[in-house]
């Protein structure tokens, strides 16, 4: 007889058991200690049929394939760029990953990105020990230039950017701000002074309250 | 003479009243603060990020770092000097130790997650509150844990085994021990086990018999610290 023992969307933290009994399967950051199913991190759960997940509230980003992030150019090496990817790990982003132009052999790196500039970028490969690749040769991605740079709870970016993008469409309509997630948790915005001000209030209260329900509706009583 | 009531009214077994709350550190990326009597703790957790030196590195799994520190006016008045000191370098050690069997860092190697702790009044149980502390802040730094950590001293003043010692009892004329234990909460693994003082076989397995019920009442107020960060409005 298998037993449960949370409710959909309740807050666990680390070794509480979920569940007793083999009916049940373990889903991400959770893991089986004989008959029990014990949670490995603090965050909100979800059964899902017979498994049963959970959703960190706080953590690290893990950098995957893909994903679109912004990161800091730190150094120049010889035939690319070292950035920042605000992990505890840097990656490379190879010249011809950077520029589609034609580069000399001798041509100066730092006139095309310098030291300590933001640039979007999106990860191309991720190795087991977490060495990273990132290119900027997609449609989006560039060098940032103005606005301001923000850093959220990487594990908070999906419900800024809402179901769809709806909520991220919803503070772009009423800023008229321009916004860039990073899936890494740093969020550029560009508009006028104040928006830029606004929407960066909002994505604060977003971060903090993102766990309650019917934050689309208090999102939308704060522009207001 | 025997000890039989204790100098703050308590009974054996029952603990100092306890209070902790969870992300008290804004710039931190977790954080606790953790009170026991008149024994506080903040504890601040930052990573996982690189590690430095590069030689400390490990290709499998990250580094847990401990940081403890006790602050200048934390004692009675004499000023204790702060930064690295012998006792505090083995206290950082034993913590490491009592906290990497549950922390998983296998996901960031060659990384390192930092703990700094830093109690700014003590009344004896100093390393029971770190630990039980950073637990706290490491789950609500999210690192992967596979089970929470919970410590309280144990001890012995003149035959009578009690919990919790305060520093008025550590100090008490006659026989005493005092034997701070970590426990895993799930399992009841001890990971930290340390003695001062003199006690019988008998007597040691007695008091940690009693430890699993007192590190079940500091579970309680860890768990209940990390709910309330979110519950609260």
């Amino acid at each position: 007889m298998s037993t449960i023992l949370i409710k959909e969307k309740d807050i666990v933290t680390p070794g509480e058991v979920l569940a007793e009994g083999m009916d049940y399967l373990p889903g991400p950051n959770t893991y089986r200690a004989g008959e029990k199913i014990i949670s490995k991190v603090l965050g909100v759960a979800f059964i899902s049929g017979r498994a049963i997940k959970i959703t960190p509230l706080a953590g690290p980003y893990i950098p995957k394939t893909r994903d679109k992030i912004i990161a800091q150019v730190i150094d120049i090496a010889m035939s690319g760029w070292r950035v920042d990817t605000n992990t505890a790990y840097s990656a490379m982003m190879n010249v011809k990953d950077a520029t589609t132009r034609f580069i000399k052999r001798d041509e100066d790196l730092s006139k095309i990105l310098a030291i300590g500039d933001y640039v979007v970028v999106s990860i191309t490969k991720v190795t087991s020990q977490n060495l990273i690749d990132v290119s900027m040769k997609e449609p989006g991605l560039r060098k940032i230039e103005g606005g301001r740079i923000i850093k959220i709870n990487p594990q908070k970016v999906p419900r800024i950017i809402g179901k769809e993008g709806s909520m991220i469409t919803l503070i772009k309509n009423k800023t008229g701000c321009e916004i860039t997630i990073g899936q890494n948790g740093l969020v550029w915005i560009k508009g006028t002074p104040e928006n830029e001000l606004k929407t960066q209030q909002v994505i604060t209260f977003i971060e903090n309250n993102s766990h309650t329900p019917g934050l689309t509706e208090q999102v939308e009583k704060l522009f207001k | 003479m025997t000890y039989t009531k204790r100098l703050d009214g308590r009974k054996a077994d029952e603990l100092r009243p306890m209070e902790a709350k969870a992300g008290v550190i804004p710039n931190a990326d977790g954080s606790a603060y953790f009170r026991a009597g008149k024994t506080t703790a903040y504890v601040a957790v930052y990573g996982p990020r690189e590690l430095f030196p590069r030689f400390k590195q490990d290709p499998k799994k990250g580094l847990l770092r401990c940081h403890y520190g006790m602050l200048p006016f934390s004692g009675c008045g004499d000023r204790i000097r702060p930064g690295n000191s012998r006792r505090g370098q083995e206290i950082s050690m034993v913590m490491e130790k009592a906290l990497a069997p549950v922390i998983d860092l296998s996901a960031f190697p060659n990384a390192v997650v930092d703990v700094f702790i830093n109690l700014p009044q003590t009344d004896a149980g100093t390393r029971c509150a770190a630990i039980s502390g950073a637990a706290i802040a490491l789950a609500d730094a999210g690192i992967p844990m596979k089970d929470m950590i919970s410590s309280v001293s144990m001890g012995q003043v003149d035959g009578t085994i009690l919990a919790d010692l305060n520093y008025d009892e550590e100090a008490y004329d006659g026989v005493v021990s005092d034997i701070p234990v970590a426990m895993t909460h799930n399992t009841k693994e001890v990971t930290l086990l340390q003695m001062d003082g003199e006690i019988s076989k008998d007597d040691l397995i007695k008091a940690l018999e009693l430890a699993k019920a007192a590190t079940e009442k500091v579970y309680e107020v860890q768990i209940k610290a990390l709910k309330d960060k979110f519950t609260k409005k």
